[in-house]
């Protein structure tokens, strides 16, 4: 029996669905018993998210104000108590999680594996290496705790159904005053988030100006999908670095992936790769992103997109 | 802020085209460009321009792997490090092992930050400078997209999932560096020439009293999947034909 805490990931009102694909992953490990800790300043609305994902057997709340922002010298301790009695500790390989496990794994001592894709048994799993470009199995030691954080575009989010029981922790530990929270500023819209949506829509260098991105913004309106950018659009001002998609981005996983005046520079690739369905417009018929497109159409981007979003509505 | 400690690691230079071996022991390194860790590199540039800004700090590039390690130290240098420390080490070092290594250089320099990129390209596996922090039992500040010191504090903004987040930590703390702080200088030649009369200590894991034991083992090394070359269509009536077809839109 593997006992398997996972560290969730939520803003106080919504569970974050990088949490309920941890869950699926740690469902891989046979006979693995799921629990999910919460820290936060209040999380009972978000607690109750997280006892409906199925397969999840108890949630565990730890509400104090010093959690209200989710820094890491402040949670890892207390994550660090909280891991006894657990074999399995898990958090998704986003900003938080990434920023966050390594420091836990320190406390306990054990090495951490990173970017979990695949889950081969209770202590060998698949990781990507060198930007994707190697993919190697790594065995742990059963003796240890094992730390880990997933992939999130690995795995699908587990279906909600449960019914985990949820309880409030109390921990006697001393948290540090040397790190404070001033402040965040997102470019938040109204799309969908790039990180967890169905579609996606992304530009490349070729939109030629930040002003063009509206050609994409406004298609994705039409289909729902979020807006994302390559490296190169970001570098040359036109999107913010919160919309990039690669390598040195957000590694997403949508259903559909569109892929507008991109020319697929491998750390692009990278971040697309789990798409289910890629498709490519690009007036270089020559350009890589056709290798790995399932759909591709070469042309002008400036007639194709008004034109398709003229025909999606049709 | 009297000094700054840089960690840097020795990676295949970021250019090169890694290859699999046939037999999955690993990535072939034969004949293989190396070179300092891009993100590495950034944090140095950091280090260097706090300095430049002013009073009497001393930059102190570190780090552990292979003698040839002191090529990358070389190169630290000719930036502008002012000394190198080498923890010279022949087998693989997982990220507890250099927190470790770090953590004891860093009771012997008392610098006032440490600053390292925010993961090596590649093992990928963004856990170092964490790790050292929560073994220092000092404030770490990841993903720094701005770093701004004043009165023994550093305020730092982060690039996080849904934007920029800004924190602020009591020095001595650890700081992780991301792509945008900043674009590292060239080095030129007069400074190559410099470099080799500035010091450069070799010590080894054992005189720190660190033990390399791996805690992972890796069990075997592939290619990724590929994925398979698609169809092209004629014009956007087929594509978005096709695309409804297979219930995409």
């Amino acid at each position: 029996m593997h006992q398997v805490l996972i560290v969730g990931e939520h803003d106080g009102a919504v569970l974050n669905p990088a949490t309920a694909k941890c869950v699926t992953c740690a469902s891989g490990i046979a006979g693995a018993e799921i629990s999910i800790a919460l820290l936060g300043a209040d999380t009972s609305r978000v607690a109750a998210q997280a006892a409906a994902l199925s397969g999840v057997k108890s949630v565990l709340r730890v509400d104090r104000p010093e959690n209200a922002h989710p820094l890491a010298a402040v949670f890892a301790p207390q994550l660090a108590a909280l891991a006894s009695g657990y074999s399995h500790i898990f958090g998704p390989s986003t900003s938080f999680g990434k920023d966050l496990m390594p420091r836990v794994a320190a406390l306990l001592g054990v090495a951490q594996v990173s970017d979990l894709m695949a889950v081969e048994d209770a202590y060998q799993f698949r990781r990507p290496i060198y930007a994707g470009n190697a993919i190697i199995t790594v065995k742990a030691d059963p003796s240890r705790k094992l730390l880990a954080t997933v992939r999130v575009a690995s795995f699908q989010a587990a279906a909600g159904g449960g019914s985990g029981t949820v309880e409030q922790k109390t921990l006697a530990v001393t948290l540090p005053s040397h790190t404070r929270y001033i402040g965040a500023r997102s470019g938040s819209t109204d799309r969908p988030d790039l990180q967890t949506a169905a579609r996606v829509i992304s530009g490349g260098r070729a939109l030629g100006s930040a002003d063009n991105f509206k050609l994409l913004f406004s298609l994705a309106d039409k289909i729902g999908a979020a807006v994302g950018a390559s490296r190169a659009a970001v570098d040359a001002g036109y999107a913010p670095n919160e919309m990039q998609v690669g390598q040195t981005g957000k590694i997403i996983s949508p259903e559909i992936y569109i892929a507008i005046g991109i020319s697929g520079a491998i750390q692009h690739l990278t971040g697309i790769k789990d798409a289910r369905t890629i498709v490519a417009i690009n007036k270089d018929g020559e350009a890589p992103i056709f290798e790995v497109a399932d759909i591709g159409l070469v042309g002008d981007l400036f007639q194709i997109v008004p034109e398709f979003e003229r025909l999606v509505g049709t | 802020m009297q000094k700054i400690m840089v960690c840097i690691k020795r990676v295949v230079d970021y250019n090169v085209r890694i290859r699999v071996k046939p037999d999955g022991s690993g990535v072939s390194l034969d004949g293989v460009k190396m070179s300092v860790n891009p993100f590495d590199e950034i944090a140095l540039e950091e280090a260097l321009r706090i300095k430049e800004r002013g009073g009497n700090v001393e930059v102190v590039a570190v780090s552990i792997g292979v003698a040839d390690t002191q090529q990358q130290l070389r190169t630290a240098l000719a930036m502008g490090a002012d000394r190198a420390i080498l923890v010279q080490c022949d087998a693989a070092v997982e990220p507890l092992t250099a927190a470790q290594t770090f953590l004891a250089l860093a009771k012997k320099e008392t610098p006032d930050l440490i600053l390292l990129g925010k993961q090596a390209i590649d093992d990928d596996a963004n856990q170092t400078g964490q790790m050292l922090a929560a073994i220092w039992d000092r404030p770490q500040a990841t993903y720094a997209s701005k770093v701004e010191i004043s009165d023994g504090r550093a305020q730092v903004t982060r690039e996080v999932d849904a934007g920029l987040e800004t924190i602020e930590v009591d020095l001595p703390a650890v700081v992780t560096v991301d792509l945008r702080l900043n674009e590292p200088r060239y080095v030129k030649l007069p400074d190559i020439m410099k470099a080799k009369k500035k010091p450069l200590d070799v010590t080894s894991l054992d005189a720190l009293g660190i033990s390399a034991a791996l805690q992972l083992s890796i069990v075997k090394t592939e290619p990724p999947a590929q994925r398979q070359k698609g169809v092209m269509v004629k014009d956007v009536a087929e594509l978005v034909d096709v695309l409804k077809k297979k219930g995409l839109l």
